[in-house]
Order: C-alpha cells, then structure tokens, then sequence
C-alpha cells in the first residue's frame, strides 16, 4: 500500500528543519519543492531534511533531492540530512549524494554538528 | 353490343369498366388480363377506357361469405343476375351499377377473376352466341390471368429474397463484428483461429477476453441450428459470458454463471455448447470447463491427450454444476479446438469425419494456422468437391512457442525453479507491489537484510522503468515479472513492452544535474546496476526483457 507523503517546516532555534513523511516518489514532488522554498524564505543558511519517517525513495525521489541541491546551490544554502536507513545511505553514497549533504544519524547530532 | 363492364376481381375487390364498345372493350380488357393483375396495370388500363369517353370504374368488395363467390365458382359460365334468387350485398351493388351479367374467371376452380358487362345496346338481352363468346374469351383471359398472377407472385417473392438477402448480408457484418478483429499477439506463444458459416450467419462463435492480470480467456461455442436463430442466441450468449468472465475467475463459474442467465430466455429446443478456458501465457497454465463442447486437444511430443470436463450445454436447465480441469501447456504444444462442423461433416457416401480421422490428422507437424489450414484440406478431400458446407466450422488454436523464461535442469546447467510470477499493471506506484511480492518469494533464499533491500530498490527501479519507459503506462500491457532460483543464484526477469534495447547506463555527473547542465532524473538503471551482481538486458524487438541477477550467499561465481 502506498504511503502518502506529506512535509512540514519545523523552525527551531534559528535554524529550520523540513519533516518527511511517507514515500518520496513522483507523486511527492509538488509538495517537496513547495515546503523547501518555503523553508528558503526563512533567514538559515542551513536547511535540515528529516527522514526518520520516510519509509520509501524510488529514482524519481532523488531526482527531486537533486532539485532541492540545485536550488540549495543557487541560494547559498547548505542541505544536511538524518533519520535515512542503512539502506538509503547506501543510496545516497552511491548516487554521491553524500557528497553534498551533511550525513547524521539522527536529528541532534545533526544540530549539534551545525550548530 | 353497346355497353360494357369489366370487373377483374382481386383479393375481394371489383374494379368495373362502363360504357364503351364491345370490340374495344375486348382488345382493352385482354391486354389488361395479359399484362397482369397488378392493381396499377388495371387501373391503367381503366383510365384508358374512361379516355374512351364512357368507361368508369367502381371497385367493390366482395366479402368471402358471400353466396355470390361459390355461385360463380361452380356456373361455368356467364351469369344473369337476373336470374339469380339468393340476397347478395355484392349482386344489389352490382344490379344498381347497371350490370346485367357477369363472366367468372376460373382457372384450376378457383375464381381468379370477373368480367361484368352493362346492359347491351340495342336493348335486347344477351344471345345465347354472346354468352358462347364470353365464355371463350373467359376460359383463354383466365389462364393468361392466373400466369400473370403468378408472374407477379414471383416478382413479388424475388423482392422478398432480395431484401432478405440484404439483411442477412448486414447481420453477417454484424456478427462479423462480435468476433475478434484478430487473434491475441502474446509473447512466446502463437494464437489462430478460423470460422466459416454455413450460412449468412452462424450459430459458431469464437472469443478471446484479455485480463489485466496478462490470462487470456478463450471461448469456442456452438449454438444449436444454424442462420438467424443461432446467430442471435450467439451474439446474447458472447455477451452474457463476457459478463460473467470480467467479475468470476473461475472458468466453472462462469458458465454456470452464463448458463443460468440464459436459460429464462432460451427458445425452446435450443442450447449452446461452450468451452470456456483461462490461459496463462507466463507458465501456460490452461484451465478449463465445458458444456457439452467437443473436448480440445492438446497435442505435443507425438501425444495427443483429450482434455474433457463434464458440464450440459448451456441454456437447458438451471443451477448446473460445470467440472473444471487444468493443463499445462509446455513449448512446443498446442491446444486445437474445434466446433462440430468439423466432426459432423459428410461425405458422398453418407460418412462422418469423426473423432478417428480429427485425431489421425492432427499427428501432422504444422501448427497454428498451417494447422487450421491441413484440417480444412483434410475436410475439403473428405467432403469432396461440390461440398454444401452443413454446418459452420471454428478452430482455435494455441502453440506455445517457448517459455517466456529459459527453464534449465538437465545437460549439466543448474536446476532453476520458478519461485513466482507477477503480472502488474502499468500504473504509477504499482513498482511497490512487485517490491514487495518479490520480497515476499525470496524468503526463504536467507538474504541478508542489506541486500534484500538493494534487492527491493532493484526490482521497483527495473518495474517503474518497465511501466513508464517500455509499456508507457498502458493499461493493456502489464509488467511480467519472473523470480527464478537455482542453487547459486537468483535470477528476476522484468519484462516490458518496449522493444527496444538500452544503452548501458554511464556514470552519472551530478555536479552537473546540480548545476542544472543535466536534468536531475535518469537515475533508475544506474541505481540498478549499482545493486545488483549482474543486469542483463534482452529484446526480441516487441519485448525487453531487464534480468536481475543476485549472487546467493556462499556461492562464489
């Protein structure tokens, strides 16, 4: 069964936080984008993504995280990511995604480490 | 003589000439008696008369009740209404019309016509020479009436015939148009039919009903008697069951389901023989129920074996029970069906063609319509030139080509079995469903979590290619999805529509996609590729086939 996905801005401190839940595929596009242009408005230079409840990424979802670095990259913000499963790192390391977004298992110490 | 009436009675109906010569009278009447009856032609020939300057008509009905129609019938000759002494309605109209005498026309004893004839003009009474004379001119102006009622008759039944002819040949196209325009193309298999009426129309029919699990279901049916009966029962019976088959998996079920819905409309003394059978293309898994059908066959390996199930035809009596039974088509066989217009089919010689001579000539090697073709010659031979085909003829045929997967276990390769197979719609999001159930039939492989999930990436990776690149989101072409094991490793064939081979996927730049000099998307094979220990992709130029390979733990290859 197919989980629908929603994403909601959290700020916290001065630094905001994008809450993912549900499965980033095709159909999670629109709201995705929407969320993290919302979250651009916002005065941080650091963009946090939790995936702690992202139970699915297909193709079309990294594509989409790819989207989020293009516009990360043309506004000078930096994207850093936590919650994602052994899995989805494995993804993320091969896609080289990595490369590009700061790696945390888990939301404290990413705050911590971006503090 | 002076005055004049003609009456030529037809279907009850007097039509009366007044008033003109005798000489012209005569020629006039018998031109009108030679062309005919038609009631045009007569009152054509009346308005001549009335040119004349004294001819009229007055139509009467004489009703059959009345005593004037077996009086004439047996005078055999002119009649004096004087002398008649009987009331008649008919002969009040005609006395006040001024008819003195009137000539029946009798051909074969029946009053076929009536010559009426006003007083004469010099006032005497009609002479025993004139009366002799009417009566001539009576008995030729008779048969010439009675072969032009005929002749109408005849033009009348040709116009019938043809408009018949006209309607039948519609109805044809008609039910041309309930049969399939051509038979399934499905991968690894060869599909054929035939079906010729013996009439316009046929009683035979034949049907193929895709689901959008990839089973093909497969109708042969006979309705009882032949032409416009069978054809309309036919067209009623093809919709029932395609009814009953979109909602009932089971061929037993669906024609009960059929059978009990039409048995409350079923004419009397008529029914339908039906094989109902659900194939499935991956495995060649071949269930089947019959009412009253002549069994299939499924011919392979210098075998035929005859595949009965016990059911009555449909439409006889309600609430019946239809045996279902299964086969298993492998490469290289086929199924033939046929209707009794092959096995009921006569000789010169008053012979049947019969079971014995179906099963001898279908040892030939041809299959398909080559098949279709070798039996028609056979029948053709056997029936021999002049043949009044008796009843329609249907052939369905099914050859398997090979498997769409390469089952291997003997010469030294490696047993492989086939764990599952999946049909999946070409929908949006449905990659998940075939992640899942492949996940589900590795189970009992001892995966380790890790890969089991690059596994489950691979496969929905290699499903959403198949749904959106090769079958491009068709609704009637599904995603075939193949998990086969053998000892060291497992293999899942995803197998779409598309044809065309892919290029092998290259590494991919995303500083570029990040720069936006590349779109972000065309993640998909790399991804694959990257999770899999081999990716091999196939085409036979309809379908591309991705195979997922997966090392099983231990095995070092």
């Amino acid at each position: 069964m197919n989980q629908a996905f929603h994403a909601t801005l959290r700020p916290i401190h001065s630094r905001v936080i994008i809450d993912l839940q549900g499965e980033i595929n095709a159909f999670a596009n629109q709201e995705l984008q929407a969320v993290y242009e919302q979250a651009e408005n916002g005065a941080s230079k650091t963009i946090f993504l939790n995936f702690e409840q992202v139970s699915y990424i297909n193709s079309t979802g990294i594509a989409m995280i790819v989207e989020i670095l293009k516009k990360a990259r043309q506004s000078q913000r930096r994207i850093v990511a936590y919650g994602l499963s052994e899995h989805y790192i494995e993804i993320f390391d091969i896609s080289r995604l990595s490369d590009y977004i700061g790696i945390y298992p888990d939301e404290s110490a990413a705050l911590e480490a971006n503090s | 003589m002076g005055t004049g009436f003609l009456g030529l009675k037809k279907i009850g109906r007097l039509n009366i000439i007044m008033e003109t010569s005798m000489t012209t009278w005569l020629k006039k009447a018998w031109q009108m008696l030679v062309k005919g009856s038609d009631d045009n032609l007569a009152k054509q020939s009346a308005s001549e008369f009335l040119d004349l300057g004294a001819a009229h008509v007055i139509e009467l009905n004489i009703p059959p009740s009345d005593p004037l129609l077996p009086y004439l019938t047996r005078a055999g000759g002119p009649v004096s209404l004087s002398s008649l002494d009987f009331d008649s309605p008919v002969v009040q109209s005609l006395r006040q019309a001024g008819v003195k005498i009137v000539v029946p026309l009798i051909n074969q004893g029946e009053l076929i016509g009536l010559v009426s004839l006003g007083p004469r003009r010099s006032a005497q009474e009609y002479s025993t020479d004139d009366q002799r004379m009417l009566a001539t001119l009576a008995s030729q102006a008779s048969s010439a009436l009675r072969i032009a009622q005929f002749v109408k008759r005849y033009r009348n039944e040709e116009r019938e015939r043809e408009r018949m002819e006209q309607e039948l040949r519609v109805a044809r196209i008609v039910q041309e148009r309930l049969l399939p325009k051509q038979a399934p193309d499905l991968p690894n298999w060869k599909i054929s039919a035939y079906w010729q009426p013996a009439r316009a129309v046929s009683g035979d029919f034949y049907d193929f009903i895709t689901f959008p699990d990839g089973k093909l279901g497969i109708v042969i049916a006979d309705v009882t008697d032949k032409g416009i009966p069978a054809a309309l029962v036919m067209a009623t019976t093809r919709n029932i069951l395609r009814t009953s088959a979109e909602h009932l998996v089971s061929p037993g079920q669906v024609l009960a389901e059929t059978n009990n819905l039409l048995c409350p409309d079923m004419p009397m003394s008529m029914f339908v023989t039906c094989l109902y059978a659900l194939l499935d293309p991956i495995n060649g898994h071949f269930i089947y129920a019959n009412a009253g059908h002549p069994p299939p066959y499924q011919r392979g390996n210098n075998e035929l074996a005859e595949l009965r199930a016990r059911g009555m035809p449909l439409g006889l009596m309600p609430d019946m029970v239809y045996e279902e039974k299964e086969a298993n088509i492998c490469p290289g066989e086929s199924v033939i069906m046929y209707s009794d217009g092959l096995l009921e089919a006569h000789n010169p010689e008053g012979e049947m063609f019969g079971l014995p001579r179906i099963r001898e000539k279908l040892a030939v090697p041809e299959c398909g319509e080559a098949l279709i073709q070798c039996m028609l010659g056979e029948l053709s031979n056997f029936t021999r030139p002049g043949w009044e085909q008796e009843d329609d003829v249907t052939f369905v045929c099914l050859d398997m080509l090979s498997y769409p997967y390469q089952m291997s276990g003997g010469g030294g390769e490696e047993a492989e079995r086939l764990l599952t197979e999946l049909v999946i719609p070409s929908e949006p999001g449905n990659e998940k469903i075939a992640m899942e159930k492949v996940a589900e039939a590795v189970q009992g492989l001892n995966f380790s979590s890790k890969r089991l999930e690059r596994l489950k990436t691979a496969v929905a990776e290699a499903t959403m290619n198949a749904i959106e690149h090769g079958n491009q989101y068709r609704t009637d072409t599904p995603v075939h999805i193949h998990v086969i094991a053998s000892k060291s490793k497992l293999r899942i064939e995803v197998m779409d529509y598309g044809g065309a081979s892919l290029p092998e996927p290259e590494t991919i730049d995303l500083e570029s996609k990040i720069q936006g000099m590349e779109p972000p998307r065309g993640w998909g094979r790399f991804l694959i590729k990257k999770l899999v220990d081999e990716m091999n992709d196939y085409t036979d130029g309809t379908h591309h086939t991705l195979e997922l390979v997966f090392y099983l733990p231990g095995e070092k290859l």
